[in-house]
């Protein structure tokens, strides 16, 4: 009999209930929202700022209609878009009372119109690209060489010092392309050398060269080394593009790793791309200055200027000469560690030059007090003031009442000053967002109007099941839409090609099922009969035909880039929900449609020709 | 209703050898067009940069492409895209110059005849805020706004050439193995042969009309290669099936292929009917970005019915498959059993 056991049942509804679930977020639309995020890295997103926003809303007689907090940014939900306009400026006053030095950048943005309930257990629209929604996409190429060629200036620097320290007399230190050569005596000294560069670095291998007389010490960086270089520079790179991205003022920016040395930079709604790139390619940011020492900071003697330093939450004003020590490019490491004495402290690490300037800096100015200078969006805050208590190089510690959360934070403040390494743009695409609404309308247009030309087909040539293929066609929709919404895989244009062509192919399955059937009865199966085998025998014939077009699937994804990747995703899953929805939900329709008729004479299947019958 | 009463079986393998005359011609037609005329292949692949501007009203085409000329773009193209209110402006990339900069460069020139650029902020139809540069005539009127630019630098180009190449032979690759364990080598071979031929004909095509090879007509490409290989796999499925059916024993090799094809011509017909549909309603639908697309997919399915039929089975019959293959097979199954 064609009735499948209720658990089975029970489980096709329940995987039709959830991806009825998973679909709906799409369905509500969006509503106009207000995004808050930091547009300084020395501002943080938290409770506190929540109830600010909220309290600022009610005092001016605005009700938002919910807000939504993750870590990088706030959104507060709005009924309308002439609230929308109402509530940002009200927010933009409430944040930002000086708005040429922003804290808070404050933008209109959009979202999702789902309930709470819907959010909350993960179901969110589909994530749309920007080919669909209109913006800006950079690939940006990092020159790893520039990054690898900055160290080992540094390690230069530092191996000088080293046998300086050691007091062992060398002939010179040179870097030649990505080698260290350090010149020698004799073989003794080089054996003592090697053995003492040893000990402190470990990122080294050593050859040995004779040249003439002298005794070289070759160093390269191992493969190990090299590799957390590139990794330092490309983290470092995207967080400082991160802070530069935020003066922009875009809602939902991308900024990720692509292979091993790009990033890519996605800018939601931003056409103005000279601007955009501008901001992106900024360089050095961070200055270091000696404090004016005596001087009044409310009234600044000439020679100076003042900058805001944030002590325990209060701006307190700083008097620091004009002259700038050292800029944000000399800055090569910026870690959080702990002082001799177990104190929070950032340990940091400049460049050779940077470091012989710090020497020469400190050495004539001990116990005096010398501040670091962070410039975001062309205001400076003094991010550190400390007083100098011994002659240092490239190597130093800041330290001072910082607890761990704020040595992490100043870390990469300062780290963020500079691109650890420069950056090209290799790629780049503006789509206007009235093109992207555009495609969006083509591509639904485009699955819509072919999926009612299948299924008015279906209806016609195989009447009942034919029905019951569309249903199932539906079904298959259904889960390629909430599977796509649950791994919020980037939705294309061509992915959206994607999924009208796994329609058009998905059918194949059912064309399979239902001409098997007919066949059956052709050859004199009773209906009961010819359902069972049709299913049985043509799921064979299903797996073969949708392993070839899986191959393709996971080639494409494996191979492919950009536009390639999106069809490939949407691929690869419409051919495991046509599966699924063709054998699967099309025999549970099948079954509750006739499996329960004892006497079942004819089956709806469409004329059955016999070519004896003539 | 039933499309298909047939009665007998149809005896295609009696023109096999017209078929293959064919497919033979138009292969190598494909392949002459494909080397003497090349393919017109997209700024994804060569490296440059494409800038799709709309226009208030429909501009004249030579003026820009002379304005652009005269500003030292002398290999620009300019041509309109999807209506005549869409200007394409395409660049190649040049080594001496700053690449990502072309498209700003293009457009202030085209813009400066009529007007100058200002950048303009607005906002969407749903509250987003938006900034666009725009174009503005002397009279403080819009001229023209970028809707879409694409720049490619030369060495992304050259990585997504390889990398497209790369898909397509894994992806033959991964069929021909997986028609090997599934099927007789003979089968696995005309199935590919049939199949690659039809790619090389959608290639020539491309070649022939010069319409524009993208990435995405590439994914199409490769999907009407995994497509029209189930197509051979469920022929060939009857085939094997009818060899050792006992019934059919008295048949001839080529009668077998036909009763394959015969029992399977429905199927193939309606299914490939159905997903014509619905890229036919992509390429009325779907725009001029999907345009290319849709009609790659529409050349691979038709030839997708062509070659699996009649192309990639009489291969299979001058390859000299018998029925012998299939038998003892089953023999030696058997044998291991016990």
């Amino acid at each position: 009999m064609n009735r499948y056991p209720l658990w089975k049942n029970l489980m096709i509804g329940l995987v039709l209930i959830v991806g009825l679930l998973y679909t709906l977020p799409n369905f509500y639309g969006e509503v106009p929202a207000v995004q808050i995020s930091a547009a300084r890295s020395t501002v943080k997103i938290d409770g506190a700022l929540e109830t600010r926003i909220l309290d600022a809303l009610s005092a001016a007689n605005i009700s938002p209609t919910g807000t939504v907090r993750d870590p990088g940014s706030l959104r507060v939900r709005l009924a309308n878009e002439d609230i929308q306009m109402k509530a940002r400026d009200v927010i933009e006053r409430a944040l930002n009372p000086d708005p040429q030095s922003p804290s808070y950048v404050v933008a209109l943005n959009l979202l999702s119109a789902s309930p709470q309930w819907l959010t909350s257990i993960g179901a969110l629209p589909m994530y749309l690209g920007l080919d669909l929604r209109g913006g800006v996409h950079f690939l940006l190429q990092i020159d790893m060489k520039g990054a690898i060629t900055k160290q080992l200036d540094v390690a230069t620097g530092d191996l000088r010092t080293l046998l300086r320290d050691k007091n062992i007399r060398h002939g010179g230190i040179s870097r030649d392309g990505e080698t260290l050569t350090v010149r020698l005596r004799d073989d003794a000294t080089r054996n003592q050398a090697r053995d003492a560069i040893r000990a402190s670095r470990s990122d080294f291998e050593y050859t040995e060269r004779n040249e003439g007389e002298d005794r070289l010490l070759i160093a390269t960086l191992s493969v190990q080394a090299r590799r957390t270089i590139q990794d330092d520079a490309v983290k470092q790179n995207i967080v400082t593009l991160h802070n530069r991205v935020n003066e922009l003022g875009v809602a939902e920016p991308v900024i990720q790793q692509q292979g091993a040395d790009r990033i890519v930079v996605q800018l939601p709604g931003v056409q103005d791309v000279s601007k955009a790139k501008d901001t992106i390619g900024r360089t050095a940011t961070l200055q270091v200055r000696m404090v004016a020492e005596g001087a009044n900071p409310l009234s600044p003697p000439a020679g100076t200027d003042v900058f805001p330093e944030n002590r325990s939450g209060q701006p307190f004003p700083v008097a620091v000469k004009k002259q700038v020590v050292l800029t944000g490019d000399r800055f090569v490491k910026a870690q959080s560690t702990f002082d001799n004495n177990q104190r929070p402290a950032i340990s940091v690490t400049l460049d050779a030059v940077g470091g012989r300037i710090m020497r020469d800096t400190t050495r004539e100015n001990i116990h005096k007090q010398m501040a670091i200078i962070l410039f975001e969006k062309n205001k400076g805050e003094a991010i550190s003031v400390a007083t100098i208590q011994g002659e240092f190089g490239n190597q130093f510690q800041i330290t001072g009442n910082f607890s761990t959360e704020e040595t992490n934070r100043l870390a990469i403040l300062i780290r963020s000053g500079s691109l650890a390494a420069p950056m090209d743009i290799i790629e780049e695409r503006t789509i206007g967002p009235s093109l992207g609404a555009e495609n969006i309308q083509k591509g639904f247009h485009s699955t819509l109007w072919g999926f009612l030309a299948i299924a008015a087909f279906m209806c016609v040539y195989y009447l009942i099941f034919g029905l019951i293929s569309t249903l199932a066609l539906g079904a298959n929709v259904l889960f390629l839409i909430a599977l796509l919404s649950l791994f919020q895989a980037t939705l294309t244009l061509p992915g959206i090609a994607a999924i009208a062509l796994a329609l058009g192919m998905a059918i194949d399955s059912n064309v399979l099922i239902n001409e098997r059937i007919r066949e059956e009865l052709r050859n004199g199966a009773t209906p009961q009969a010819a359902i069972a085998a049709g299913y049985e025998r043509a799921f064979d014939t299903i797996l073969d035909s949708n392993v070839t077009t899986l191959i393709v699937g996971i080639m494409l994804l494996a191979f492919g880039s950009g536009p390639v990747r999106g069809f490939a995703v949407v691929h690869c899953l419409g051919i495991l929900t046509s599966m699924f929805s063709a054998v699967f939900v099309s025999r549970m329709i099948t079954n509750f449609a006739y499996g329960h008729r004892r006497k079942l004479e004819k089956l709806a299947i469409g004329q059955i020709w016999r070519p004896s019958a003539e | 209703m039933e499309l298909f009463r047939i009665r007998k079986d149809i005896p295609f393998m009696r023109h096999a050898l017209i078929f293959n005359a064919i497919s033979l011609i138009t292969f190598l037609l494909a392949v002459f067009f494909l080397f003497y005329k090349g393919l017109h292949v997209s700024v994804e692949f060569t490296g440059g940069t494409e800038v799709q501007l709309t226009y208030v009203e429909a501009p004249q085409v030579e003026p820009l492409r002379e304005t652009l000329s005269k500003a030292g773009y002398i290999d620009a193209v300019v041509q309109t895209y999807g209506s005549s209110r869409d200007i394409m402006v395409r660049v190649p990339n040049k080594n001496n110059e700053n690449a990502s900069k072309v498209s700003a460069a293009v457009f202030n020139t085209l813009c400066s005849a009529p007007g100058v650029v200002r950048s303009t902020q607005s906002t969407g139809p749903k509250g987003e805020s938006l900034t666009k540069e725009t174009c503005f005539s002397a009279q403080n009127t819009e001229v023209a706004s970028i809707s879409r630019v694409e720049f490619v630098g030369p060495q992304v180009g050259k990585e997504l050439a390889t990398d497209g190449a790369m898909a397509m032979l894994m992806v033959i690759v991964g069929i021909v193995i997986y028609l090997a364990f599934r099927f007789e080598w003979r089968f696995a071979v005309s199935a590919i042969i049939a199949n690659l031929h039809d790619v090389v004909i959608i290639l020539g095509c491309f070649a022939f009309f010069q319409w524009e090879f993208s990435l995405p007509v590439l994914a199409a490409v490769l999907a009407v290669l995994g497509y029209s290989v189930n197509e051979s796999v469920i022929v060939f499925d009857r085939v094997r099936e009818t060899f050792r059916n006992s019934r059919m024993r008295g048949l001839s090799v080529p009668q077998v292929l036909d009763h394959a094809i015969t029992t399977t011509i429905s199927r193939t017909i309606i299914t490939h009917g159905c997903t014509q549909m619905m890229v036919l309603s992509m390429l009325l639908f779907g725009g001029p970005t999907l345009h290319y697309f849709a009609i790659a997919l529409t050349i691979g399915i038709c030839f997708g019915i062509y070659s699996s039929v009649l192309v990639a089975s009489p291969l299979v019959m001058w390859l000299g498959v018998s029925r012998e293959q299939f038998i003892k097979q089953k023999v030696e199954k058997e044998e291991a059993v016990v």
